[in-house]
């Protein structure tokens, strides 16, 4: 057994194990260094993943388990995405009596997602996105005194338990159609042409499984209560972490699809659907968590455009990692603002912010500026990526509408930093104390003006970036 | 010049509360074109002063900087716009040193969009000026402002996704892919490209259109323009207009060639739309500042007009041509320093008195002598008084229009009577007439003030009398446009 491919994973469900012993046996108070501890466990994870960069694209474990450009590099995103989050919880988390177990769980979801990535096979796929959502579930509760972020959670259960069950009929039926569940071995049976109507809703399943993960219509109705309700740092991941997996695995099983389900059709019109509908429920929202939460809807949209566009140009998957990477970037520093700012949530409350709170301000407004795609931070460069595919796919149409949602997000986003910057302050504002999450914030309000202007070394790294087939 | 954009960038951080500081600082881009205008060569290649530092390779994109005698005719008279807006006192609400930050900010991307020969850091520096513009609007601005910024940043913004669209259909349509401009110049890639040249087209004009403002797309112009502060005012009809007449002459004029010459009659025909249309209603408003906003839609009217004349392939007026595009960029330099002076006028008025209402004036003649000099002198080069800048241009794009476009030319000049008219009767209930009582206490311009306004006009005095040095430096990169088809 070649265990030597999965070196990363096993890093960390160690580190996750060793955390729960830890905050098993420790004093709350010490709860902080099970922070540093998922810290190293990531890092020892990204180390061991950069050691598989070189290596030649290739399935293992009997073709289970991808090892190519595409799950390595979205790994990447994934576990740099992780350790921001696990570096702005501390604070946030240290009045909690479960302080610990907190990383825990944020590494096994992580794992889940990272396995979303690369999953070469339904049942790996199956097991992914349950390991991700049963670890996302008590994240999203995590204050179970607290009835919004119970809601939250409950929603988010709800909606989950569903799709994952139709995830998993999909999953069966393909399993009736082609006798396999390895993707290489699908996707030969499908081409030998199979039941059309089976295969049809086969894929219906399938893809609505994954549209609960990447928040995009129509199981995205979680994801504004999810992101007002749940702990700031844990809304920041949820918002996020998984998208990117259940993008990567979208474009996984999609590739496999033969010509005749018109899967592209079907993806562009989730996507157009998702972009609209995020950005117009955004528009009037007064709250701004429940705003960056349809937001990150809307953003699932435009990121699902290059998977439609796949395999037309080369350049649609780097695109897809680019995109990802830059949204996770921007979005994450919106939210450490957040949790800065001790989760105040309330638009009014962030009236004449620049006065009391300028670094926080600051990174806000570049992070929002990013998710517009205002040049040169490095939202730019992913919608830069994504237009370009998009309209060499030959979908001017869609590149079109995404432009458009782009106008109306900017009006939104607008919103929250004419507020900020125009409006007469607040006597005081509270924040956390601490040098945890302002140093997270700071890290992610810089990485987003650093990575824009050295886009360069992304864009490079990337342009190489397949499925092992 | 590139050491003034990074100087200007990276000293707006370290600025103190100085206004002296941001005023040194933007002078120096002034004194740098300067320098590089008695360098250009006439008989040299078409850009020159080239600066290249690869930023994205892999793209086909990178920093690369240069002009050629019509982006340095533009670029200097921003640079000279800039520099006369910051120097004008204006009250900062206690803030100068982010309004002088903001604006110092402003002045490098717009300097960059004119010096830009890279596509994709056009579209850059293009997007960042209006981040700038909002900042600048929503802080300082008065009235609705924020409403006001808001309204600007959307609809250009939206002009600017359409021009990123295209450009990426630019960007695609050669090989290898690359957003550097003298090379899409050269190749002009989308020559008999059917529909995809025409939609890359059209979301080019649209763009840029949205930008300059041409009718019917003006609507965002006229309440930016009211309730901006004054400089801000200036810098917006000076600089940020010119962008977008800039880019039509820079992208579809000199990269499209073809298709641009087979919609050029339609532009043409919107230009003496926006003509006509700005001048009418320009002389119904009965607000000052709202009054010259809209003679800025009837001005760049003449520019586009030019420009759209200038593209018109027909083959024997090869002359006229190159005159309406001489005239284009003069118009461009003129309304500039024209506008900018009279804006930089009503923010006078605004610091004094909070007032735009035109009939709430009168007989400021006496009470204000000097105000009234520049007044009248700013009014008569707008509405193209022979000896004064803006005659020159709109004589040369006329002249072209002629050549190319006759009965045009005829409704076009009917503009520029009712500018006349528009003017006069604006300065005639400003300074003659009975002075209400309120305004006994009304000051004359102050020093500073005079001394920016003096620079400005002199500016426009000196080529109405003797254009000679700015034409010789566009005709250069006219004929090499205009007969390089």
């Amino acid at each position: 057994m070649p265990i030597g491919d999965v070196l990363p994973e096993i890093s960390l469900t160690l580190g996750a194990v060793i955390i729960v012993l830890f905050a098993t046996f420790t004093r709350q108070q010490q709860h902080h260094w099970a922070a540093v501890l998922a810290l190293l466990t990531i890092a020892l994870g990204a180390g061991l993943t950069l050691a598989q960069w070189d290596g030649p694209p290739q399935l293992t474990f009997s073709g289970v388990w991808a090892l190519d450009g595409m799950a390595i590099s979205s790994k990447l995103v994934v576990l740099i995405a992780g350790a921001l989050v696990v570096a702005m919880s501390p604070e946030w988390m240290q009045t909690d009596r479960r302080h610990g177990e907190y990383y825990a769980l944020l590494l096994f979801a992580l794992l889940g997602v990272v396995m979303m990535a690369s999953a070469s096979d339904t049942m790996e796929l199956v097991l992914g996105v349950l390991l991700s959502s049963v670890a996302s579930y008590p994240l999203a509760a995590y204050h179970r005194g607290w009835a919004p972020a119970l809601e939250a959670g409950m929603k988010y259960f709800l909606i989950g338990a569903l799709t994952n069950a139709l995830l998993t009929i999909g999953v069966v039926v393909v399993f009736g159609l082609t006798g396999n569940t390895g993707y290489t071995e699908v996707a030969q049976g499908l081409a030998g042409g199979s039941d059309s109507l089976a295969l049809t809703i086969a894929t219906a399943c399938i893809v609505l499984g994954l549209t609960f993960k990447l928040a995009a219509f129509p199981a995205h109705a979680w994801m504004p209560d999810v992101a007002q309700g749940s702990p700031a740092p844990a809304a920041a991941f949820l918002t996020v972490i998984p998208k990117i997996g259940a993008a990567v695995a979208l474009a996984r099983f999609v590739s496999l699809l033969p010509p005749d389900v018109a899967w592209r059709a079907i993806v562009a019109v989730i996507s157009v659907t998702t972009m609209t509908l995020g950005n117009v429920a955004a528009l009037r929202q007064t709250d701004v968590r429940r705003l960056l939460g349809w937001s990150s809807v809307s953003q699932s949209g435009y990121a699902l455009m290059a998977i439609v566009v796949m395999g037309v140009g080369d350049q649609a998957l780097p695109a897809l990692v680019l995109f990802l990477a830059s949204y996770a970037i921007a979005n994450l520093a919106a939210f450490a603002v957040v949790t800065y700012l001790r989760g105040r949530t309330a638009l009014a409350d962030y009236q004449g912010l620049v006065k009391n709170a300028p670094i926080a301000t600051l990174v806000l407004i570049m992070s929002l500026l990013s998710l517009v795609g205002i040049p040169p931070l490095v939202g730019f460069f992913g919608k830069l990526m994504l237009f370009k595919v998009t309209l060499e796919g030959g979908y001017a149409w869609l590149a079109f509408a995404a432009a458009a949602n782009t106008v109306v997000s900017l009006f939104y986003y607008l919103r929250i930093v004419a507020s900020m910057m125009f409006a007469n302050s607040r006597p005081v504002v509270h924040v956390l104390p601490g040098q945890w999450t302002r140093i997270t914030m700071v890290i992610a309000g810089l990485l987003i003006l650093a990575i824009g202007l050295g886009a360069e070394v992304l864009v490079e790294y990337t342009s190489a970036i397949g499925f092992a087939m | 010049m590139l050491g003034a954009l990074v100087l200007a960038i990276s000293c707006r951080w370290t600025e103190a509360t100085a206004r002296l500081f941001a005023i040194v600082v933007s002078v120096l881009p002034v004194l740098l074109l300067a320098w590089v205008w008695l360098q250009f060569d006439l008989q040299g290649a078409l850009f020159q002063f080239v600066e290249e530092v690869p930023w994205v390779p892999s793209l086909g994109m990178g920093y690369r900087l240069g002009v050629d005698g019509i982006a340095l005719a533009v670029a200097t008279m921003s640079a000279v716009v800039f520099a006369a807006s910051i120097a004008y006192p204006v009250n900062t609400q206690n803030q100068p040193r982010q309004y002088y930050a903001w604006m110092l900010f402003l002045q490098s991307v717009s300097l960059g969009v004119f010096l830009a020969l890279d596509l994709l850091l056009f579209y850059v520096f293009f997007d960042l000026s209006l981040v700038g513009m909002f900042f600048l609007i929503g802080r300082w601005g008065h009235g609705q402002a924020q409403l006001a910024a808001f309204k600007f940043f959307l609809y250009t913004f939206c002009g600017s996704l359409l021009l990123l669209l295209a450009i990426i259909g630019l960007y695609l349509s050669v090989e290898p892919h690359t957003f550097d401009m003298r090379v899409l110049i050269e190749q002009q890639p989308l020559a008999g490209a059917g529909v995809t040249g025409g939609l890359v087209f059209l979301a080019l004009m649209l763009g840029f259109a949205i930008k300059t403002p041409v009718v019917p797309v003006h609507t965002w112009l006229p309440q930016a323009h009211v309730d901006a502060p004054g400089p801000a005012s200036a810098i917006l009809a000076g600089v940020l207009l010119k962008m977008g007449t800039y880019g039509i002459i820079r992208i579809p004029f000199s990269m499209m060639a073809e298709t641009f010459s087979r919609y050029a009659l339609i532009i043409a025909l919107l230009a003496v739309v926006s003509i006509l249309y700005g001048a009418f209603v320009a002389l119904g408003q009965k607000n000052l500042k709202r009054r010259i906003a809209y003679t800025s839609i009837n001005h760049m009217g003449y520019t586009v007009l030019g420009i759209a004349v200038a593209g018109a392939l027909v083959q024997e007026a090869g002359y006229a041509r190159e005159l309406a595009l001489v005239g284009a960029t003069v118009q461009m330099v003129a309304h500039g320093l024209i506008t900018g002076a009279l804006f930089l006028i009503c923010g006078s008025f605004w610091q004094r008195t909070e007032e735009y209402d035109l009939d709430s004036y009168g007989g400021l003649l006496r009470q204000a002598p000097l105000l009234t000099a520049f007044a009248v002198l700013a009014s008569f080069a707008s509405l193209g008084l022979p000896g004064l800048a803006g005659f020159v241009a709109e004589f040369h794009i006329f002249v072209g229009t002629f050549g190319v476009y006759p009965w045009l030319a005829v409704i076009g000049v009917l503009g520029i009577l009712v500018t006349a008219a528009l003017f006069l009767q604006m300065l005639q209930k400003l300074f003659f007439g009975t002075m209400p009582q309120r305004w006994d206490q009304f000051e004359d311009l102050h020093a500073t003030e005079w001394g920016v306004l003096a620079v400005l006009s002199a500016g426009f005095v000196v080529i109405g009398v003797a254009p000679q040095f700015l034409l010789t430096l566009i005709e250069a990169s006219a004929t090499l446009l205009v007969g390089g088809h």
